[in-house]
């Protein structure tokens, strides 16, 4: 894994990280309000509804969808021997359950991971808590996920 | 409401983060999730560290800077919001930095139990037509809508 030590690797890593938060404030999704503006589709029959998030997350899907199709044509990327496609393929009970929790603290906050961390740019109040939680969470989440993963492969049950 | 939609804003700036994605994986081969990337820095998930600081090190720089270079467009500047969280909705009767130590939880350990957040599941997941992908955001999506019309929270 001397890959990723390497500065081409670590300057892509920095080069998407600076395209990834400009793109949070460019969008403003780095802002919880409108965010859940998009969320309360209660809003929809008073005109209250801000659709900007849909307006994000599409052409940003579309570029990444490109960027996938020439990925598999050159076969590997540039820094690295291969891609890191994730091993997971099947519906499981985990990533419903895991996508409903983060779904229930996405609705109370209108902040997901990205904009949780790119908002130290500015540092609203109660922010430093928001990010200790979400540390503590992560890490429960981490303890809850890994025997899980190590014994996937020698269980397969059809429960 | 005057800033209610705002599609030129919100169509650059998703091409930015397309962009950002599309980088990673060419150049690294790996997926942006943020939640992957921030919760592999703590134990016991903890593989190569740096590349992920360094990441998310420019994640906070990106934003700083965009602002910086383009004032007033989002946050704290005339006609942005407020650079505020959320206030727990009065009649939960919760303490507001119970809410959000709460919710902060709940998408800690959600994501990582689901194996990504919107970036990773609903950017990257959607465009490599990821079937495990398409139903977490259905279901992150679903529930996050449903969230806030139970709580009323904004």
């Amino acid at each position: 894994m001397a890959y990723s030590r390497k500065l081409p690797y670590l300057a892509t890593a920095a080069l998407s990280g600076l395209l990834f938060g400009a793109g949070l404030y460019v969008s403003q999704m780095v802002n919880p309000l409108k965010v859940l503006r998009f969320l309360d589709f209660g809003a929809i029959p008073t005109g209250g509804w801000d659709p900007s998030l849909a307006f994000v997350i599409a052409p940003a899907i579309a570029v990444m969808f490109i960027a996938v199709r020439f990925g598999r044509r050159r076969g590997a990327p540039l820094f690295d021997a291969s891609f890191h496609e994730p091993r997971l393929r099947h519906i499981d009970r985990p990533l419903v359950i895991g996508a409903a929790l983060f779904g229930v603290g996405w609705g109370m906050s209108g902040i997901c991971p990205g904009p949780a961390i790119s908002l130290l740019a500015f540092m609203p109040s109660n922010l430093w808590l928001f990010l200790v939680a979400l540390f503590v969470g992560s890490w429960v989440g981490n303890l809850l996920v890994r025997p899980r993963a190590e014994a996937a492969p020698v269980a397969a049950p059809a429960e | 409401m005057m800033d209610a939609f705002t599609p030129l804003p919100a169509l650059i700036g998703g091409v930015l983060i397309g962009l950002a994605s599309a980088v990673l994986w060419l150049g690294n081969g790996r997926i942006a999730g943020i939640s992957g990337i921030f919760g592999h820095l703590l134990p016991p998930a903890a593989t190569s560290a740096l590349w992920r600081a360094v990441f998310l090190a420019a994640l906070v720089f990106g934003t700083f800077a965009a602002a910086w270079l383009i004032p007033g467009l989002g946050i704290g500047g005339p006609g942005g919001a407020p650079a505020s969280l959320v206030s727990a909705p009065a009649w939960t009767a919760i303490p507001t930095p119970a809410w959000l130590a709460a919710a902060g939880l709940l998408i800690g350990i959600g994501t990582r139990i689901g194996n990504g957040c919107t970036s990773g599941h609903g950017v990257c997941g959607l465009a490599r037509l990821s079937v495990r992908s398409l139903v977490a955001v259905a279901v992150f999506f679903g529930v996050a809508i449903v969230t806030v019309a139970v709580t009323g929270v904004v």
